[in-house]
This record gives C-alpha cells, sequence and structure tokens, in this order.
C-alpha cells in the first residue's frame, strides 16, 4: 500500500466527517481501511466501530485487521464503555488479532459483560489467543481455562456455544499445556450433554471433528 | 423431570406448569407423550385474556418437533381454531411433519377472505408468514399461484415469508436476492423478525443467504440456532456431519 499524502489523509478524514448518507460513509470508509496500516488512521477507524452501521463496521473491521498487532494498544485504550456494539466489533478484532496483551480485557469481557455480544466475542478470542509472545504461558493459559470453566454453566446458550468454540481453536492451534488436556476434555464432554440441542451438536461435532 | 413427571404434569391444575410440560416434552422428543399431547390440543381450561389457548399453542409445537404423524388430524384441526398464534404453530408444525395432507387445508388459509378470529388480527387475518413456509417444507407446487400475490404483499414480513417460499419451492436465487434487499431495507426490529422466520423453516440451505444479511451478528446468530434447532427436531443419529459443520462455520464467524 502507497503511504498517503498528509493532504490526501486530511481529506479523506474530512470526507469521513462530511458524510451525509450511507453511500457516501462506506466509501470514505473503505479508501481509510486501505490506508489500515498507517497510525493515525487506527484511531479514525475506531472511531467508525460506533455509528451503529452493521456493514461499515464490517469494512472498518478489515481495515483493523490490516494494522494487526499495531493497532492493539489503540483498540484496548479506546474500548467503547457506552456502546455495546462499538465494544464487540472492538473486541472481534482483538480475538482476530490474537496479542496477549489483550488477554486481561478479553478476559474480563468474557466474564462479566453486561453484553452477550460482547463475550461471545472474547470467549471466542480467548480460544484463538497467540500465546508465542509470551515467556511463560502456562499460569495464563490455566487462567484462561479457569475462566471457559466458569462461564461453562452460563443461561445463555450462545454464550456456551462461544466457549466450546474457544476449546477447539485452542485444541487446533495444538499448544495447549498437557495439564491442561483433561480439564479441556472434560469441558467438551459436558457440553455433549447440554440441554441445548445446537449447543450439544456443536460439542459432538467438535468430538467427531477430533477423532478424525 | 422424568418423562412420566412430564406426562403427568400435563393434567396438572397449575396452568404454567402444564405449559411448561409440554415444552419440555417437544424439546425431548418425547415420543410417548403424543397421546397426552393431543389432548391438549383440546384444553379449554388454559385460556388468555383474548381467548387464546397458550397450551395447545405449545403442544402443536411439540408435537411438530416429535415428529408423530399420529399427530396431524389434530394439527388440521387447529388450523380452523379462533387462535391466529395456535393456527400459526399448527400450520409450522405441518410443515415440519412433512403433512403434505394439510396442503389443501393451508392453502384455503391463504386464499380464505373472512376472518375467523379476532384475535392478533390487528395487522393480518392469517398467520401468513407461517403457513407461506410451511407450504415451503413441504414442498407444495400447486400452490405457487397462490403463493405469487404474496410477493407483493405490503407487509415486508409477508414479503420476506413468501420471497423464502418460493426459493424453497423453485431453487431459483432472484428470491434470495430479493429477500436480502428485503430484510437490508427493514428496520432492525423487523430484521430481527425476518431471520427468525427463516431460521423457522428448519432448511439449512438458507443459511447462507441470512448471513449475508447486513444485520447485527446477533440477529443472524439467533436466526442460524432457530434454523439449526429446527433441523435438528427433525433428524435421527447419526447426525449428518457435512450439513452440520456447515453451518457451524457459518456461525463461529458470527462470534
Amino acid at each position: 500500500m502507497d503511504v498517503p499524502e498528509p493532504e490526501s489523509l486530511e481529506q479523506l478524514k474530512q470526507r469521513l466527517n462530511r458524510a451525509a448518507e450511507p453511500g457516501e460513509l462506506l466509501a470514505a470508509v473503505q479508501e481509510l481501511s486501505a490506508y489500515g496500516d498507517q497510525p493515525e488512521v487506527i484511531p479514525l477507524l475506531i472511531g467508525v466501530l460506533g455509528y451503529n452501521n452493521p456493514r461499515v463496521a464490517q469494512v472498518a473491521m478489515g481495515g483493523l485487521l490490516r494494522a494487526g498487532r499495531r493497532a492493539v494498544p489503540e483498540l484496548l485504550q479506546r474500548l467503547d464503555g457506552y456502546n455495546y456494539g462499538a465494544r464487540a466489533y472492538a473486541i472481534r478484532v482483538l480475538a482476530q488479532i490474537g496479542d496477549p496483551r489483550a488477554l486481561a480485557v478479553l478476559e474480563e469481557a468474557a466474564r462479566a459483560d453486561f453484553a452477550p455480544s460482547v463475550r461471545r466475542a472474547a470467549l471466542r478470542g480467548l480460544g484463538s489467543m497467540v500465546w508465542d509472545g509470551l515467556p511463560q504461558p502456562e499460569a495464563a493459559q490455566t487462567q484462561v481455562m479457569q475462566t471457559l470453566e466458569a462461564v461453562s454453566r452460563d443461561g445463555d446458550w450462545g454464550i456456551r456455544y462461544a466457549v466450546i468454540v474457544a476449546l477447539e481453536l485452542w485444541w487446533q492451534a495444538g499448544n495447549v499445556p498437557a495439564p491442561l488436556r483433561p480439564r479441556l476434555d472434560a469441558l467438551l464432554q459436558h457440553f455433549t450433554q447440554d440441554s441445548d440441542p445446537v449447543v450439544q451438536a456443536r460439542a459432538q461435532f467438535s468430538l467427531h471433528r477430533r477423532d478424525k | 423431570m422424568t418423562v412420566e413427571e412430564a406426562i403427568a404434569q400435563l393434567q396438572s391444575p397449575d396452568v404454567s406448569q402444564r405449559y411448561y410440560a409440554a415444552w419440555w416434552l417437544g424439546r425431548f422428543r418425547v415420543q410417548a407423550a403424543v397421546p397426552a399431547l393431543l389432548l391438549a390440543l383440546q384444553d379449554e381450561s388454559d385460556r388468555t385474556a383474548l381467548g387464546g389457548y397458550p397450551l395447545r399453542r405449545n403442544a402443536a409445537r411439540a408435537l411438530g418437533q416429535i415428529g408423530d404423524p399420529q399427530a396431524i388430524p389434530g394439527l388440521r384441526a387447529c388450523l380452523q381454531v379462533a387462535d391466529f398464534q395456535l393456527r400459526g404453530a399448527a400450520a409450522t408444525a405441518l410443515g415440519l411433519l412433512g403433512a403434505g395432507q394439510a396442503i389443501p387445508d393451508l392453502v384455503e388459509l391463504l386464499t380464505a377472505t373472512g376472518v375467523p378470529s379476532a384475535l392478533g388480527t390487528e395487522e393480518l387475518p392469517q398467520p401468513y408468514p407461517a403457513i407461506l413456509l410451511a407450504l415451503g417444507r413441504l414442498n407444495a407446487q400447486g400452490a405457487i399461484p397462490h403463493i405469487q400475490p404474496f410477493l407483493t404483499h405490503p407487509l415486508p414480513r409477508v414479503q420476506g415469508a413468501a420471497l423464502c417460499t418460493m426459493y424453497l419451492l423453485t431453487q431459483d436465487t432472484q428470491y434470495i436476492e430479493q429477500l436480502l434487499q428485503v430484510i437490508n431495507g427493514a428496520d432492525t426490529r423487523l430484521q430481527r423478525v425476518l431471520l427468525g422466520d427463516l431460521g423457522e423453516t428448519g432448511y439449512l440451505p438458507v443459511a447462507a443467504a441470512m448471513v449475508q444479511v447486513q444485520a447485527e451478528p446477533s440477529f443472524k446468530l439467533m436466526g442460524l440456532h432457530r434454523l439449526l434447532s429446527q433441523w435438528l427436531s427433525t433428524q435421527s443419529q447419526p447426525l449428518d456431519w457435512q450439513a452440520l459443520g456447515s453451518v457451524f462455520a457459518l456461525m463461529d464467524g458470527l462470534l
């Protein structure tokens, strides 16, 4: 990607602020997203997550994913405490980046956010965490397992579903420490008896996938 | 709760316990409960302020999930009862049961001009979305001429159901494209309802289209959960892992 001229970035900012109708907004965010790896663009894209527009948020998420780990500090700092829609999109980005700097935020969100969409996204992020960056990940991994166990009896099927997906992603990454493996298996087995048929089938599917 | 307890609870003096028992028996697909649930379709004691039959509605839903064709005559009779929601629940159940013999009854409700019930009729005389989608599930090719007028129905909810039904019947993707336009143009409340209606079909090929909708990921996730719940309620072990896996991949992506 070419580095944008300062003027053109300024122009893009103005277009974003002036966009009066959905088409203009989408076009501005699309162009902005292409510059996702520019430091000045990251806060703008994070702001767009709060526009309450799923289509536009999707494009902004793409831009932030392009920035990858460079976007993590800003994403953490600018997490929107009031707009749970924006928070869910930001947590989804953090989940996909998998940077352990987001670990504490993801764990807190998985356990205690009042919005189920935020909790689901955070749980998925706990499963797709990239552990290579940590010198001694085992303590943090044990903590994650505790969080997954703690929410596994949640009354909301979506939360339990997200726990299964987290377990599956973690298992697929192939870096579950040996002492945690029996706990992971026990948790998956527990979900094969879930009261929700979809959750139950998701756990069965996960075990089936492993057996293959 | 054991199966025996749940069946006994269908006769409990407590209305809310009976209502719960009917749900429970459907959820666990208790074959042995079919006679008791058929009796519950005749219940007169559990009535809403407007004259509706909550227990009958839940019994109809449960019979659809259990999947015993013995329930078909009882459910067909429900289509004539003066309770809008009961007629909708019965239509959905008949669709899930594959009750081809109910097609003429369903078509009759689509074309009826009289209003059989003052209940739940502020907007519609009949639960058109449920009726249309049931006809789709039943592959009622002969009903197409009666379904087509609903493609231009003024209510987006009905229009959406008609488009989905035409897709089920013809596999023509132009209907899915139009359906996506209707959903994308709807307000958030209606988007949620339309995604729920699609989920109600339990027809897995609709899943990919549901994900393309420009709506909150949560609504799509809930719609897909409904879709899979309905589908699973008609499946026996061993499950079709490939079909399941394709929907799970979509759901996982919405977390």
